[in-house]
């Protein structure tokens, strides 16, 4: 199912949460929503699910305007984050409901719908769990049969919010490799909110990273990672040190030097330098460098991270170092990105 | 073998003084007086004792007592929650104040809440008048005893279940939503199960103080033997007679009874939470 978000807008009392926000889902496809928490990226999950109605715009569901049906019409499955299992019925109920309540002729025989309660089940790793109650079941295992629950219904898409957040670390590994498979097992048009991006990367085909109730890009994890279109993208996704410069003629400066790399057709004036810790090079002498003074240094897992300060400026970065390299000894250390991105300093 | 403690092992304090305090209030408190009801009652012989519990009289006002308990419960129960529901679920002008008239019934003095309800119910009162055109009497009759015993239940129903309603989950009902459910089949297969702990609290609750109710009730009763006579006024009757055995006696039974129901429900309630547990 492909699904079309044209021109949503969404407020709550007059606040917009949403401004005209647009995407194209293709058919099968993994979406993340990605962004900080007020970005609007649950608003909008729920918009698709009609749990909320937009302010204007319109949501499409293949070539239909779904913007006007209620939630029980438009069969989509929704995963929330803390599970919202029915706890006074036992998992394969749980997996049936949907199936139960629908009207009378569509309504499966109640072996049919048994029969199809252990099927998810193992789809979902828990045959053989049928009899148990939400209350005996850990966070995973939770979880599990809440998917099996929205997959029960055949839904034309399928929307998780935040749906590994409540776990820990290890499980929430272990779960996302484990919704990719079903992902590819059951070919649903897949949307899923969260705010970690290493989850987001790893799992989706496509990244959208949402920030204040806009989209600021859209992309595969190589894209958004790579290439950010903006200084929001840029900080939001990965590690990133920033430093003021100016620029003049084609160059960046930083105080009355040129630090060695070019504008990037950023206007002359005042901008902001962009670049991962780990993407530089250590110089020797210093003609066209950042250099700057060790301030402290930290072992982060399996490398070591340097915080340098900066000229005469009270401006830090930080930048990436292998354990043992002499330079994390140093008092001063020069050095220039090997890729950065240069944006004009009133766009932040 | 797995030794059976008395007790957990605690990093509390206090185990031994608190748990001592408690036991020796309650003995003191609850259990003394049971015992002593209960001792009283086997001052009487078996053919006199035999007598009260098949006297047509006891028999009526056991009969009416508990079954007049029971509807007012039951009716209790399904007003406690509509009104449980509008408190919970909608905001409106004066919903603290509607919240705060629940407790009336809590707070009025027995006797007062019955004189008030016999001046309104009789056939001349201002409630009275419009049922008597069809031949209908509140006042003096078993209607008008259920009509106390669901005014002075009423606050217990809404007091137990409104805290579980505000705790519930709305992601469960939008869950429900998504699967296709209409309002009306969340609310009977999803919202009501997960009430049904809070119902039973509030039901038996509101029986057990039904049960035990005089003040309001002997007003609106008219207490015509046979017919409007209840336990609690029996007592009364043979209290005045000196003859405190046979008091004790009715008193006893009432006790019995009541215990056995209640001990259903919470038969009925422990089941309920073994099985859904709290999640």
């Amino acid at each position: 199912m492909e699904l079309g978000i044209r021109d949503v807008r969404k407020e709550f009392n007059q606040y917009p949460a949403l401004h005209g926000v647009s995407l194209d889902i293709r058919p099968g496809e993994l979406i993340a929503l990605l962004g900080p928490s007020g970005s609007g990226k649950t608003t909008l999950l729920r918009l698709i699910a009609g749990l909320d109605f937009p302010t204007s715009g319109q949501i499409l569901f293949g070539d239909e305007d779904a913007s006007n049906k209620t939630v029980q019409e438009r069969n989509v499955g929704f995963v929330f984050q803390h599970y919202a299992l029915f706890r006074h019925m036992n998992v394969a109920d749980n997996i049936g409901f949907g199936l139960k309540v629908r009207p009378g002729a569509s309504r499966p025989a109640k072996a049919e719908i048994r029969r199809r309660a252990s099927e998810l089940l193992d789809l979902v790793q828990l045959s053989g769990l049928e009899k148990r109650y939400p209350a005996q079941l850990s966070g995973g295992q939770r979880q599990r049969v809440a998917l099996a629950r929205a997959l029960a219904i055949e839904p034309k898409i399928l929307l998780l919010d935040e749906p590994f957040g409540a776990l820990d670390a290890q499980v929430r590994r272990e779960l996302r490799r484990w919704l990719r498979e079903i992902h590819d097992t059951t070919g649903h048009t897949t949307v899923f909110v969260t705010h970690d991006q290493e989850e987001a990367l790893e799992l989706a085909d496509r990244v959208v990273v949402m920030s204040q109730g806009r989209i600021e890009q859209v992309g595969t994890a190589d894209e958004v990672y790579d290439q950010p279109n903006s200084p929001f993208v840029y900080g939001f996704i990965g590690e990133s040190s920033s430093l003021p410069v100016r620029v003049a003629n084609g160059e960046l400066w930083l105080a009355d030097r040129a630090i060695g790399l070019g504008a990037q057709d950023v206007p002359d004036g005042d901008a902001i330098l962009y670049f991962r810790p780990q993407e530089i090079e250590l110089l020797d002498g210093c003609g066209g460098c950042i250099a700057g003074t060790v301030a402290a240094s930290r072992r982060v897992a399996g490398s070591r991270r340097v915080e340098l300060k900066i000229g005469g400026q009270r401006e830090q970065v930080e930048i990436e170092l292998p354990v043992g390299h002499p330079a994390a000894q140093q008092s001063r250390v020069a050095f220039r990105p090997r890729r950065y991105k240069v944006f004009p300093a009133k766009a932040t | 073998m797995t030794r059976i403690r008395f007790r957990e092992p605690s990093i509390i304090p206090g185990f031994r003084l608190t748990f001592g305090f408690t036991i020796l209030y309650l003995f003191l408190i609850v259990i003394v007086p049971i015992v002593g009801l209960y001792m009283k009652t086997f001052e009487l012989d078996w053919p006199s004792f035999w007598r009260i519990l098949t006297g047509s009289r006891f028999q009526a006002a056991l009969k009416l007592s508990f079954g007049a308990s029971l509807l007012a419960a039951l009716f209790n129960v399904v007003i406690g929650l509509l009104i449980a529901w509008v408190i919970v679920r909608y905001r409106f002008f004066a919903r603290r104040l509607v919240d705060a008239i629940i407790d009336l019934p809590f707070a009025l003095p027995t006797a007062v809440a019955g004189i008030a309800l016999t001046a309104l119910y009789v056939p001349q009162g201002w409630i009275g008048r419009l049922f008597s055109p069809y031949g209908i009497t509140i006042a003096y009759t078993p209607l008008g005893i259920w009509i106390a015993l669901v005014f002075i239940g009423l606050p217990f129903v809404v007091r137990t279940v409104q805290p579980v309603l505000e705790d519930f989950n709305a992601e469960v009902e939008e869950a429900a939503a998504t699967l296709g459910a209409s309002r009306l089949t969340t609310i009977v297969r999803v919202i009501l199960p997960a009430l049904l702990p809070a119902i039973l609290t509030g039901f038996s609750l509101a029986f057990a103080r039904a049960v035990g109710e005089y003040g309001s009730v002997i007003f609106i009763a008219g207490n015509i033997p046979r017919q409007t006579e209840i336990l609690p006024l029996l007592i009364v009757f043979r209290l005045e007679e000196r003859d405190y055995a046979a008091a004790s006696a009715i008193a006893a039974i009432m006790l019995t009874v009541s215990f056995l129901i209640l001990l259903l429900v919470n038969l009925i309630q422990s089941w309920s939470n073994r099985r859904f547990g709290n999640v």
